[in-house]
């Protein structure tokens, strides 16, 4: 982060900036929690993949393949909505 | 050039007509409510293109505003008062994204208590906010002045919001001899908004509007500084042009008899006709009586008006609002700061008055005129109008 800041007369205007994406960016890194996908009971129902808020559910081929823990911000919500019993995805406290 | 009976409110209303904004989002509001109203039927009736968006609330409005603004549209609203008080925390997001939306503000007296007459409290609570603000004396000044709005906002140095304000009531209900411009004409002179960025252009995707903090937040806020600065040039080089077209001349302010004058008032708004005929008046009965009529309020020339003001021994600011600070209305304490360390400054006092609408009298601004006489044993912050 040394790089030299634009000062007021070169920086657009407007506050305008070239498009972004977060793919670049290590987002899951406040993450508390991090879902571990049991592959041997999950029917690939890709319930999780719809309800991931953050595409972090990963796929190839059309099957679920696991999660982008770089990504992945620990919500829970895959494990709450996956339909098996017992739950293919279950959430599991992050080592400090 | 047609010459039509039209009331503050239609004269702007007819103004937009003819501006032909892609985008009006607006809530009605005493008494500005018939603009966007007389606007609704001109959409209704097909007159214009404007995609209409009758919101739910002011806050909403100015929302919707800069969103339209933001995809590139050329976008207009109309409010007053608490309407435009709801719209505070949007206003400075428009400046900060240099969206050039132009507004018409009926000036009326902030709640509370309740009242809808005017004041100038409710714009000049918002003067912080890096809108442009211009204020007009009749529904002629009305329709001219938003018209150049647009030329103005949207001119590429510019690029800031701007509103045109007229008095409640006073100018918005007020019915006036006007003179517009031939529709082909208006639609000339206002020309095409040319947007740098447009949110919806897919080809070149940008990013607006970001969190911008401790270490660029600061640098866009001088970039609004800077352009509001250097606004004063392109309002005047609007103005010419439109004078050109309309011999009707604009500046950053009117100076009327004030050249050689001995006593003189700073004015906003309508009461600067009324003053005009106590000038007149009184330059017959042979008193050097003057008027500075401020019609830019933002950017405020300082410069140019402690030039104005150098060679007049007496001046009194009235303001219509007050700030309630102990010492003097947001006007005056504006020029007393223009003035300070300049060579040949005039002695300034200070009148809040016609708060709520009260009524300004011809009586009254005589009085006005006659304590200049006595400006040395003046209190620098009075009233007139008020009952003690
Ligand atoms: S925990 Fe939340 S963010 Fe992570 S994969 Fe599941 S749904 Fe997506
Ligand atoms: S919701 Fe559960 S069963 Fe369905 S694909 Fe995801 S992990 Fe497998």
């Amino acid at each position: 982060m040394s790089e030299a800041k634009p000062g007021w007369k070169s920086l657009p205007e407007n506050d305008a900036l070239a498009p972004g994406t977060a793919d670049k960016f290590h987002t899951g890194g406040w993450r508390s929690e991090k879902p571990i996908w049991n592959e041997k009971t999950c029917i690939q129902c890709m319930i999780c993949w719809i309800a991931c808020p953050d595409v972090s559910v990963t796929v190839k081929d059309g099957k679920m393949t696991g999660f982008d823990y770089d990504h992945c911000k620990g919500c829970g919500i895959c494990a709450f909505e996956c339909p098996t019993k017992p739950k293919s995805i279950v959430m599991e406290t992050e080592k400090k | 050039m047609p010459t039509l009976a039209k009331t503050g409110n239609e004269a702007m209303a007819e103004a937009m007509r003819q501006i032909n904004p892609d985008v009006v989002a607006a809530y009605p509001i005493t008494p500005a409510t018939e603009i966007v109203m007389i606007f609704a039927s001109f959409v209704a009736d097909g007159l214009v293109d404007t995609e209409y968006i009758p919101v739910e609330s002011e806050h909403s409005a100015m929302s919707a505003c800069v969103g339209a603004s933001a995809a590139g549209a050329r976008v207009m609203t109309g409010t007053s008062s608490q309407g435009l008080a709801l719209m505070y925390e949007i206003l400075p997001i428009a400046s900060a994204l240099r969206l050039p939306i132009i507004m018409s503000d009926v000036n009326r007296a902030i709640s509370g208590p309740i009242n809808i007459h005017c004041d100038h409290s409710d714009t000049m609570a918002a003067r912080d906010f890096g809108w442009i603000q211009i204020f007009s004396e009749n529904a002629q000044e009305a329709y001219d002045n938003l018209i150049q709005a647009v030329r103005i906002a949207e001119h590429p140095k510019v690029k800031l919001p701007t509103m045109v304000t007229t008095d409640g009531f006073i100018i918005s209900h007020c019915m006036e001899k006007i003179e517009t411009l031939e529709d082909t004409e208006a639609k000339k002179f206002v020309g095409e908004r040319k947007p740098e960025v447009s949110v919806l252009d897919i080809e070149h995707p940008v990013t607006l509007g970001a969190l911008d903090l401790q270490d660029y937040y600061f640098e866009h806020k001088v970039q609004v500084a800077d352009a509001m600065r250097n606004s004063i040039q392109y309002i005047l080089e609007i103005a010419r042009e439109y004078e050109k077209q309309t011999g009707r001349k604009y500046d950053l302010f009117e100076k009327y008899q004030l050249d050689d004058a001995e006593v003189a008032l700073v004015a906003l708004g309508s009461t600067a006709g009324t003053t005009k005929a106590v000038v007149d008046e009184l330059r017959a009965k042979g008193v050097k009586a003057g008027l500075l009529k401020l019609r830019v309020f933002r950017p405020f020339p300082a410069e140019e008006i402690a030039k104005a003001l150098a060679n007049v021994p007496a001046v009194a600011v009235l303001d219509r609002s007050d700030s309630y600070n102990g010492q003097g209305g947001p006007l005056f304490t504006e020029i007393r700061s223009a003035l300070y360390g300049k060579a040949k400054t005039p002695k300034l006092i200070n009148y809040v008055y016609g708060l709520g609408g009260r009524d300004v009298t011809l009586d009254e601004l005589r009085t006005v005129f006659a304590d200049l006489k006595k400006i040395d044993q003046m209190p620098a912050y009075n009233y007139f109008g008020v009952r003690e």
